[in-house]
């Protein structure tokens, strides 16, 4: 079995290894962190500023949000980690049924 | 290696949110969920997008009147520190430090109750400027959308507040574990559907 094997000779060793394993990992959070409020920063920034073209703000700030998403699926919600591919089909058969219902809203409806 | 069996730092398994078939079963089935709810949220958008500024007359407010950065720059620092304090949680879980990991679930609670609030006082201000459910097309799509999203807010809320007092006594075992886990993803959802909504719903919004 999978997760007996954790329960090593050495435990002592072994728990010390996992202990920074995890700090490691909760470093890669924080800086993944840093770079969402980084994103969302710029977003805000981009429409305060009121200089930039309607056309170049709105897809400039769907990309730093499609970035942070990212960031928020493959580090905070750990589909980075091996062992997502179920997840990641489920997700992604998801989002591909959203992007086809929004495609389809924006292109064939008139008021 | 049972469910219910009593761990210490040095037994706990190193992913205890997938270490039982039930907890596999249960990682899985989540995730199955959140594919739905991307579905769910997807086709709110969709109906928001379409139906965005289509009011019956002159006046009626658009999103351009509306919107106001201030609060949604707040709502959402609220929302993307919430997320980063339940990483904190679910990082304590992993090292079996129990009492930690309620501490940090008790900020992420606190915070989604600041977002929550704040969210209240906004559609307050709304109706007082006459954008209701009712009033137009663009009114309920709007809250349609926003509204569903404070509704998982508050569930997650409720769900995050019953895990944390149904253990408080028990301390952490490979039953709850993967119920906190699960709990985490659905927290960390929500903060994914916000990025959209402050993005499509409020920054284009006042971008007109």
């Amino acid at each position: 079995m999978e997760n007996t094997r954790q329960t090593s000779a050495n435990p002592r060793i072994d728990l010390k290894y996992r202990r920074k394993k995890n700090a490691e990992e909760m470093r890669y959070q924080i800086i993944s962190f840093a770079l969402m409020i980084f994103l969302t920063l710029i977003a805000f920034g981009a429409v305060y500023y009121e200089g930039f073209s309607h056309w170049f703000v709105v897809p400039f700030i769907m990309l730093l949000a499609a970035i942070q998403v990212v960031f928020q699926l493959f580090y905070f919600m750990h589909m980075s980690h091996k062992g997502h591919e179920t997840p990641a089909l489920f997700l992604f058969s998801g989002l591909t049924v959203a992007l086809i219902t929004i495609l389809t809203f924006l292109t064939i409806t008139w008021i | 290696m049972q469910a219910e069996e009593k761990f210490t730092e040095m037994t706990w398994p190193a992913s205890p949110e997938k270490a039982t078939l039930e907890a596999k079963n249960k990682f899985l089935g989540f995730w199955f969920f959140l594919g739905g709810e991307t579905v769910l949220f997807g086709s709110l958008f969709a109906t928001y997008l379409a139906l965005k500024d289509k009011v019956p007359d002159s006046s009626h407010p658009l999103a351009k009147d509306l919107f106001e950065m201030p609060l949604t720059f707040l709502a959402t620092m609220f929302l993307l520190v919430s997320s980063l304090t339940s990483v904190y949680a679910m990082y304590h879980m992993k090292n079996y430090s129990f009492q930690r990991m309620q501490a940090w679930l008790l900020i992420t609670v606190f915070l989604g109750a600041c977002f929550l609030g704040l969210e209240v006082y906004e559609f307050r201000n709304y109706v007082h400027e006459g954008h209701t459910f009712t009033s137009s097309a663009f009114g309920s799509a709007f809250y349609a959308l926003v509204g569903f999203h404070g509704g998982h807010v508050a569930f997650g809320l409720l769900w995050i507040l019953s895990l944390m007092l149904r253990n408080a006594g028990r301390g952490l075992n490979l039953y709850n574990a993967p119920k906190f886990y699960v709990a985490s993803l659905y927290w960390h959802f929500i903060d994914v559907v916000w990025v959209f909504i402050f993005t499509v719903v409020y920054l284009m919004g006042m971008v007109g």
